[in-house]
């Protein structure tokens, strides 16, 4: 049987984390009700403040994008 | 510092005086206002032993400082679209004993220090009355070896109900690579300190992004991006050395073509009255062999209601390009060759903590000042390179 590695291991669970949060049926949810969602701390983007993070990391690692941060282009980063 | 902080002030002021202009009937207004402005300053400073300018060894000691000023001005047209003009400039500097090293026998040569200058200005014309929203950027980035200039198209619909929203965008940076070698390696005329002494080769990106967002009940909602990436031209540093088996050195040489494919997925979840989860994943992979894992969870904790802490945690592990080798590895037989450890294989950890506070009277009692935000945080790479970074972030209103 083929061993699974530490990484297969988490993208399986986060995977299986997001799969099992969408596949929870959705409740319409009416604009008087979102004061939770509404709130800056639930925004799905990032930070203003992570911006610097963002940037710093597009240099230091191979992988970029699907962050809201660069893609690759615009620096001479990654 | 108290210089950005005083031209920020003063161009909040400008800004805001202009805008004072009220709707006396309760629409909105259909007079140019100012949304917000907001200054993120950071510092970063980096250690390691891995530097790619003396391919693969020596030391990555880099300090960077950074300053973004950002300026939201609104405008309602006839049909009450919202329109918004977002006006930001960048200013970083760095200093890097690792680019002092172009010259080898340099000690704070030109190379040590440099500024990097990043303006952009962007519109988005936002339909409330459809829940659609279009959007154009223009972007340029200089600094004294790379000169770029970017433009972005957007698109983002919410569906019937209003719990979910589709966005799409294209992006394309057309750049210029300043071909500064290290210095045995250059031959003839160029390399000379003033700019046109230098020979640049082109580097083009071309992004198509996708998302899609839901709610999924009252306190959660999800989102899902990706990014397909294309990038052509001349794709390597020109100062990276990479030193081979025989002893010979050369510069840095990659594939002219890359395709990048980051699939991510973000859930946010407020849990109770005082906690949200905040959780983020991707997965990468692109045409040199590269791939990679991202998992995030930031926990934002509201100690009252204009006050919350945020501790973060970041892992991150790569599978390196198939270029890659350490300092004396590659060998002639190779086509491609790097030494640039961002490129190997590792694991890294980036952990931190954040304070937040937006009082409803302003901050210090200054109802211009919004919001304040601080953040640190502390990145090691299981590789022997360690970082730490300083975030300030204000918003004026």
């Amino acid at each position: 049987m083929k061993k699974i590695n530490s990484k297969q291991l988490l993208g399986w669970s986060m995977a299986a984390l997001f799969g099992s949060i969408t596949g929870t049926s959705c409740v319409p949810v009416k604009e008087y009700q979102k004061n939770k969602l509404n709130d800056a701390e639930m925004a799905l983007g990032n930070r203003k403040s992570e911006k610097t993070e963002l940037n710093f990391q597009s240099y230091r690692e191979g992988a970029s994008g699907a962050n809201g941060g660069k893609t690759g282009g615009g620096c001479g980063c990654n | 510092m108290k210089r950005i902080f005083l031209s920020a002030a003063a161009l909040f002021s400008l800004c805001h005086s202009f805008a004072q202009v009220k709707d006396s009937s309760g629409f909105a207004s259909r007079k140019l206002k100012l949304e917000e402005v907001n200054f993120v300053s950071s510092y970063y400073h980096q250690n390691g032993n891995n530097s790619p300018v003396t391919g693969g060894i020596g030391t990555q000691k880099l300090s960077d400082f950074a300053n973004v000023l950002d300026v939201r001005l609104i405008k309602f047209d006839r049909k009450l679209r919202k329109n918004s003009f977002d006006l930001e400039v960048g200013i970083d500097h760095y200093s890097s004993a690792s680019s002092d090293k172009i010259d080898l026998k340099a000690n704070s040569s030109a190379s040590y220090s440099d500024t990097r200058v990043y303006p952009s200005v962007s519109w988005t014309r936002e339909n409330e009355k459809k829940g659609s929203s279009v959007g154009i950027g223009l972007s340029s980035s200089t600094e004294f070896d790379y000169q770029s200039f970017g433009a972005n198209l957007n698109f983002s619909r919410k569906t019937k109900n209003r719990n979910g929203e589709f966005s799409a965008k294209l992006q394309a940076y057309v750049d210029q690579v300043k071909l500064v070698l290290p210095v045995e390696l250059r031959t003839g005329g160029g390399g000379g300190d003033d700019d046109d002494d230098y020979r640049t080769k082109g580097r083009n990106s071309f992004s198509g992004s996708l998302s899609y967002s839901q709610i999924v009940n009252k306190e959660l909602q999800v989102a899902i991006v990706t990014d397909a990436v294309y990038q052509t031209g001349y794709l390597s540093m020109p100062f990276y050395r990479v030193y081979f088996k025989d002893g010979s050195v050369q510069k840095e040489t990659l594939p002219d073509t890359r395709f990048k494919l980051p699939l991510g997925v973000r859930a946010n979840y407020f849990a109770g009255d005082k906690l949200i989860i905040r959780s983020f994943y991707r997965f990468y992979r692109d045409s040199w062999g590269l791939t990679a894992h991202t998992a995030s969870i930031e926990l934002p904790v509201k100690l009252n209601a204009f006050l919350s802490i945020s501790p973060f945690y970041r892992f991150y592990s790569q599978q390196g390009v198939k270029y890659f080798a350490p300092y004396g590895q590659h060998t002639a037989q190779d086509e491609f060759y790097t030494s640039n450890y961002d490129l190997s294989t590792f694991n890294s950890h980036f952990v931190g903590l954040g304070i937040r506070t937006a009082p409803p009277k302003g901050v210090f009692n200054n109802r211009h000042i919004n919001m304040l935000e601080i953040r640190y945080g502390y990145y090691k790479k299981n590789i022997d390179m360690n970082a730490q970074s300083l975030t300030l972030h204000v918003k004026f209103k």
